[in-house]
């Protein structure tokens, strides 16, 4: 008899195990721009995740649980970006939003998160998403001010006080600008000449000729992404100018050194992650593993070299990842959110992140690099 | 003085560029008054091709003939594909085929290739050729001459060959060119073939320049587009003067004015052309079509 019961039990016990396990997923979401005008950013941001989340689940999940990814490509769209959020958290019942490639679709995706209570990280730049601070909203990107207190620093380090902005017209470009613009008085630097650029134009030497005419311009700083900093570059170097050049993060990559050329490109500086010199970097860099590793399994899997811009989403999925570990209630969006904001000292490809209720950002200007193109390759200037 | 040269070497580099695109326009204009928005899609794909069979390892000159006669390829196959199956829709309706064909072949062109940026050298290396103090780069050259060339080709084809006069014949009255003993299809599938090849001999020419990804026909489009309105739609001489004319707008914009106001400035010249001259600089007379 007794010896029934505890078969029954059992059966019972391991029939509750069974369902539990079927049922113990953790369904993330996610919406990036994997095609469209964005489709630089968001193309190794979707391969990053899908990368990610299928090796977590060979290794056996997060606790035991598998996570269910659920993921839409957006095409840079605000409009799809919102209602892919939507039905993120109606129809998929996820319990976290990585994604929003873009700052517009970020805005989107933001405002469906805040209403619906779902933790989102960011992977877009601008400031205007983490401040004011937003209960459910993180990111993992720099924001462009602190590229420029990034570019600002080093040039004052320089001795370069009076400087010349060419800018391109892209939401970037412009985003950037503006912020450089408002931080340069703090850090002694005058802006005597602000041209800008078209993001398709072919030819930007009117522009720099203006430049290069105006009385006392000690360097030139080019915020932009997409071919028009490569021809900026080219231009710099047909033109001979004698001063040095500064380009943005949103260049960060191998690949603008082919489209520059390294003759062209050669000497110029700009703020870069640590991704950027993975193959440089010290053994004893906090960065060196995640990097590594990173760069190594991507090359693996999509023969295809890492940007800056995976490196966000591959950030934001270890944020949401560390979460979920300490959250222990792989249910519960507010337990996620909460523990997400006690994320400390996580360190990921693009910096160290410690996220606190006023700071939702949580990086340093100490996550950028200085980076110097020297023989066709990246150089770490500190 | 060396700043107005250069702004000039500037706008006719940029310039040239548009008039080669705004060329491609000319011949398919001619034969069907189908303004063809696929054109800059063509650029793109001269473009594209030459980076990925050069990545193969093709030589340079090689890799360019190759991607110039595929392009053709594909511009015959959407004549046969899209337009002839369309052949009684009014011209307003093709235009939005071609609309519909360049947003296909963007879709495929990053399926097939990838979303990134390319470029492939240059061909005549970087250094700056000096001019009175003022720089310009040989690729730049190339382009102008690949401009010239192509206009001057156009000019003998369209005025003293009997192939450039049944494609006008085509355009005037289709009918009446079947009546005389044209075969007005043939004429079609030469004219997008012709088109789409001259669409990517300018990709090859410019991607040293512009770069080239899967959306850059956009932009070049609009811009070939805007300056074969100002030159006269359908006339060779006008797609390469209003090219040249539309660059060099923008570069004195630039350099002189500010560059925030470089493409309304250019644009506003161009309504104030055309509001004078609805046919473009060179455009023709005739009055029948609408």
């Amino acid at each position: 008899m007794m010896s029934k019961t505890t078969t029954a039990l059992a059966t019972l016990a391991a029939l509750g195990a069974l369902t539990g396990a079927a049922q113990a997923e953790i369904r993330l979401g996610v919406s990036v721009s994997a095609t469209g005008p964005a489709a630089f950013l968001g193309d190794p941001e979707a391969k990053t995740i899908e990368m990610l989340v299928e090796q977590l689940n060979e290794e056996g999940g997060i606790n035991g649980e598998e996570i269910a990814l659920t993921l839409y490509d957006d095409g840079g769209d605000p409009n799809k970006a919102r209602t892919f959020a939507t039905r993120l958290v109606e129809d998929d019942e996820v319990v976290a939003i990585l994604g929003g490639s873009t700052t517009g679709t970020t805005m989107s995706i933001l405002s469906v998160a805040e209403d619906e209570g779902i933790p989102f990280i960011s992977l877009a730049g601008a400031i205007s998403i983490i401040d004011p601070v937003r209960e459910f909203v993180f990111k993992t990107p720099h924001t462009d001010r602190m590229a420029c207190e990034k570019i600002f620093t080093d040039m004052q380090a320089q001795g370069i006080t009076k400087i010349g902005m060419i800018s391109g017209t892209d939401g970037f470009g412009a985003s950037m600008q503006a912020q450089c613009k408002e931080v340069a008085g703090d850090h002694g630097i005058e802006i005597l000449a602000d041209e800008t650029y078209g993001p398709q134009d072919a030819d930007m030497t009117p522009q720099l000729t203006r430049i290069r005419n105006t009385d006392g311009v000690q360097a030139v700083l080019n915020p932009g992404f997409g071919q028009g900093p490569a021809i900026v570059t080219r231009n710099v170097a047909q033109l001979g100018f004698e001063i040095p050049l500064y380009q943005s993060h949103g260049v960060a990559s191998d690949a603008f050194i082919d489209l520059a050329g390294a003759e062209a490109a050669e000497g110029l500086r700009l703020p870069g992650t640590a991704l950027l010199i993975a193959d440089k970097l010290a053994e004893d860099d906090a960065q060196y593993e995640v990097v590594t590793s990173y760069t190594e399994a991507y090359k693996a899997k999509y023969d295809q070299d890492v940007s800056t811009f995976g490196g966000y989403a591959h950030d934001a999925f270890a944020l949401i990842v560390d979460a979920i570990t300490r959250a222990g209630d792989s249910e519960d969006p507010q337990a996620i959110r909460d523990a997400l904001e006690e994320t400390s000292g996580l360190v990921g490809t693009t910096g160290t992140y410690s996220f606190s209720p006023e700071d939702h950002l949580g990086l340093d200007l100490s996550a950028f690099r200085m980076l110097e193109i020297k023989d066709g390759d990246w150089l770490p200037v500190e | 003085m060396d700043a107005l040269l250069q702004f000039l070497f500037s706008g006719l580099t940029v310039g040239a560029v548009y008039a080669l695109v705004a060329l491609g326009f000319t011949i398919i204009y001619n034969a069907s008054d189908v303004v063809n928005f696929a054109q800059g899609e063509f650029v793109m794909l001269g473009g594209m091709i030459t980076v990925f069979t050069y990545q193969a390892g093709l030589p340079l000159p090689l890799a360019a003939v190759v991607a110039i006669l595929v392009t053709s390829a594909i511009g015959v196959a959407l004549n046969k594909l899209a337009i002839e199956p369309a052949r009684g829709a009014p011209v307003v309706s093709l235009i939005i085929i071609t609309i519909g064909a360049s947003i296909v072949i963007r879709g495929a062109t990053q399926l097939i290739f990838d979303k990134q940026l390319h470029r492939f050298p240059s061909f005549s290396g970087d250094d700056p050729i000096h001019v009175l103090g003022a720089t310009i780069l040989p690729q730049s050259l190339w382009v102008i001459g690949g401009a010239l060339a192509v206009f001057v080709g156009l000019w003998i084809f369209f005025t003293r060959t009997l192939t450039g006069k049944a494609v006008l014949a085509t355009a005037n009255n289709r009918v009446a060119a079947q009546l005389v003993g044209i075969n007005t299809g043939w004429v079609m599938t030469l004219s997008f073939g012709l088109s789409a090849a001259i669409g990517a001999f300018a990709g090859v020419l410019v991607t040293p320049i512009t770069l080239v990804g899967y959306d850059v026909g956009v932009a070049l489009a609009l811009k070939g587009f805007a300056a074969a309105m100002l030159g006269g739609m359908g006339n060779p001489k006008g797609a390469l003067v209003g090219g040249l004319l539309l660059g060099c707008f923008e570069a004195l914009t630039a350099g002189y004015l500010s560059s925030q106001y470089k493409e309304a400035v250019a644009f506003i010249v161009i309504l104030a052309v055309l509001f004078v001259m609805p046919q473009g600089l060179f455009g023709s007379k005739s009055t029948e079509r609408v």
